[in-house]
């Protein structure tokens, strides 16, 4: 074999293997988004629009993944060739994806300033601080530097999904107020700002008020300068997790 | 014989003959078929619930399955409990719930499910035998004594999309089934096998092929000839039957692909469809078509409810309907005419029905690249899941899902064995997401009362003789409501989602009602 054949071929085989973004798209869509949806927000199989997925921790488990399907429900795409699956792979990463981003601010002046105005007093980073509010320790996979800067000044107005203030009113006139931990059909369990949980049958309550748009969560703007906020935003941009 | 005959003869593995079945009113302490009754009533005429006393239930023995989302609905005769998984039967001691026998048949390692989940939702039973559909589609018929294997056929070869997660339906001499695959390109058929031989006694094609009635509904044109081949029309859920009339009512999957309809211009019959076929032929007496056209998986697979009503001071056979696509259907049952319909949940796709129940379709409605928002979404206002309709008042019970989707038109090339869509949904950012158990007056589809849920729920309901209607939702609850007024009366959280039929039935005299929640088959009495 000419030394020049063999060069295509290597030229070829890695060709080959290059992902292309559009296919993966297309074969997405027409194989994995009825139930992962078309915009990878889940339905039947789970959302996939998430910086970690729990079965598929690295590409080559992706990749497996998508070949082999997970047994019971997960069928394989027996069907598609190696560059299809690296393709369908890097697709599926970047539903996920927070694009890389240049933040101004210093995060470790934000980390003592998440300190300082009370942060920790709801939100858990890395098994420190309260549980009252989400916890926050990869919150730099999930959101980006816009969307923190506008939970940071106005809370009210990026409530994340499913979350849920509630007010109930017992039969003896007691007011407890809190974040909704669980609901179904007959009960609601809550916890409120010390922590404690509340569980109550809600045939036995006056009222549930769902607090829509409302939040615990004060409203930072006006009580953090600029650098400050850019500092904090920073900050929490950098909490990956555990990678 | 009276029910409390059979009941003290308590002989385990009682022969099951079909006039049993036919008559299964006189014995209200057994569960002979999949929907209790041959007209799909999921009633069970027992009568020691009640609204007064159900607080009262508690748990009298669990089953553990080996896997979750079991989606099973036993049968009961005589002391025994059949019940199946995905490729598995067993008989339980319906007093204890220990296992009598069991039998299994792998799963080929190539066996794929397309579309939906591995799940089975229950035997049926005839004679002698036990009657089984597997997900790679067999249907075997086990001896209710030993469970021993007495025969298996082949339904269809499951490689290019075929399955069955069905319970077949077991009427005189013949066993039918139906099958799954509507998201990968199949064509759908309803089958019947000789119970003794196992051998195939008819095929009806719900897509029909050149030349045949209905055919003209599909493309003509060079380009899209070859349309109905792949033309979905699975038939996954089990259908009821009128001895009298000897007619198999089936419900009608959709056209595939699902969402992208370029290939296949016209009202693509028979999907999305309620068809009555002769019981010893599989002859088409009629067809109603529900969703003429479908874009948005909005299948037909329900199971049809008979009953009798005045109808302009006539009485007359009927068959009632509550649709994914969220209009409820009154049809005659012998003729196919219709009756009566309406909405029975948020739905923004037609204006209503014109006066012979086709659909006034609103334009623009239908999957598009941008997507297009519609309600209700591709699982439609109701789906598998049995709805239940108790004679005693007249009113069909239906949970009913509330949530809206944005559809998506892609393209689809059609490879055996593989997805055949066309596109699919995404769900509305923030959109409401509700349920709720709903009694409508049978006759007429009006909303009597409804009880909200948390969420959209995949539960079916049962109701009784006592008066008590039983459902379950997505958080784990599994309650009793009253069948006059919905009022809330009893709630159990069984720890895992209800995604299964109820039943009711009795054991040493007492009345137990028994549902699946994931892994896990509880059975509850007094």
């Amino acid at each position: 074999m000419s030394k020049w054949l063999l060069s295509g071929l290597v030229t070829i085989t890695a060709l080959a293997q290059v992902p292309d973004p559009a296919v993966g798209k297309k074969i997405f869509e027409s194989q994995c988004a009825l139930c992962h949806g078309q915009t990878g927000t889940g339905g039947r199989g789970p959302s996939l629009n998430r910086a970690k997925l729990a079965k598929a921790p690295d590409d080559e488990a992706l990749w497996k993944v998508i070949t082999n399907g997970i047994e019971p429900e997960m069928p394989g795409a027996w069907q598609l060739n190696v560059r299809e699956v690296y393709s369908v792979g890097q697709y599926v990463r970047s539903l996920g994806a927070i694009p890389p981003e240049m933040l101004p601010g210093n995060p470790s002046a934000g980390e003592r300033i998440f300190q300082s105005k009370g942060c920790a007093g709801c939100h858990v980073v890395a098994g420190k601080g309260a549980g009252y509010g989400p916890e926050l320790t990869d919150i730099g996979t999930r959101r980006n530097g816009a969307h923190l800067r506008q939970v940071i000044l106005k809370p009210s107005t990026l409530l994340p999904e499913g979350f849920l203030y509630v007010t109930a009113l017992t039969q003896t006139g007691a007011t407890v107020r809190g974040i909704r931990v669980n609901e179904d059909s007959f009960n609601i369990q809550m916890k409120d700002a010390s922590g404690q949980f509340h569980s109550f049958a809600k045939s036995e309550l006056k009222e549930v008020k769902r607090l829509r748009g409302e939040t615990p969560m004060p409203a930072y703007a006006g009580s953090l300068s600029a650098a400050e906020l850019d500092d904090l935003v920073a900050y929490l941009a950098s909490l990956k997790g555990k990678l | 014989m009276k029910w409390s005959v059979w009941l003290a003869a308590a002989a385990a593995f009682a022969q099951v003959p079909y006039d049993r079945i036919v008559n299964t009113q006189n014995e209200p302490g057994n569960w002979t078929t999949y929907s209790g009754n041959y007209s799909g009533h999921r009633f069970s005429p027992l009568t020691q619930i009640t609204p007064a006393n159900v607080a009262g239930l508690h748990v009298k023995w669990a089953h553990q399955f080996e896997s979750g989302r079991t989606e099973t609905s036993p049968i009961v005769v005589d002391g025994v409990m059949y019940i199946t998984a995905p490729n598995s039967a067993s008989a339980l001691d319906a007093r204890t719930g220990r296992e009598l026998w069991k039998w299994t048949r792998p799963i080929p390692k190539d066996y794929q499910s397309i579309g939906f989940g591995r799940v089975n939702r229950g035997p049926a039973i005839l004679d002698g035998q036990l009657f089984v559909a597997t997900l790679d589609c067999y249907l075997v018929a086990l001896d209710i004594k030993s469970g021993a294997e007495r025969w298996s056929t082949k339904v269809e070869d499951y490689k290019p999309g075929y399955s069955m997660t069905l319970a077949p339906l077991a009427i005189k001499g013949k066993v039918l089934i139906g099958v799954s695959g509507g998201e990968a390109g199949i064509r759908g058929f309803v089958d019947a096998y000789d119970a003794v031989s196992g051998k195939r006694s008819w095929r009806f094609w719900t897509v029909p092929a050149p030349g045949e009635p209905g055919y003209q509904t599909w493309p003509q044109d060079a380009k899209f000839k070859d349309a109905w081949k792949t033309g979905g029309g699975s038939t996954w859920v089990t259908g009821s039957y009128d001895p009298e009339l000897n007619l198999v009512y089936w419900g009608i999957g959709n056209p595939g692909p699902d969402w992208n309809a370029d290939s296949r211009a016209g009202d693509n019959l028979y999907t999305c469809s309620l068809v009555a076929l002769d019981g010893d032929t599989g002859a088409l007496k009629w067809h109603f078509q529900f969703t003429p056209h479908d874009t948005h998986d909005w299948d037909s697979t329900h199971v049809p409810v008979l009953f009798e009503s005045d109808v302009r001071g006539v009485k007359r056979k009927l068959v009632a309907v509550a649709n994914r696509n969220a209009f409820f259907y009154v049809l005659d049952r012998a003729s196919g005419e219709f009756i009566a319909g309406r909405a029975y949940a948020k739905q923004t796709w037609a204006k209503g029905l014109d006066d012979r129940g086709r659909p006034m379709v609103i334009p623009n409605t239908e999957p598009s690249a941008d997507g297009t928002i519609a309600w209700p979404n591709l699982n439609g206002a109701t789906v598998w899941f049995s709805p239940s309709y108790s004679p005693q008042t007249g009113l069909f019970y239906v949970s009913t899902r509330e949530i809206g989707s944005i559809y998506y038109k892609r393209e689809a090339d059609y490879k055996p064995g593989t997805f055949f869509a066309g596109g699919g949904e995404a769900g509305i950012p923030n959109g409401e997401k509700s349920g709720a158990i709903r009694a409508l007056e049978v006759s007429t589809g009006k909303l009597r009362w409804e009880f909200p849920l948390h969420s959209a729920s995949w539960s079916g309901v049962l109701s009784t003789g006592g008066g008590l209607v039983f459902s379950g939702s997505d958080e784990g609850n599994f309650f009793a409501l009253d069948a006059l007024t919905g009022k809330p009366l009893w709630d159990f959280q069984t720890g895992g989602a209800v995604t299964s039929n109820p039943i009711s039935f009795t054991v040493d005299g007492k009345q137990c009602v028994a549902i699946s929640a994931d892994r896990v088959l509880y059975i509850f009495s007094l």
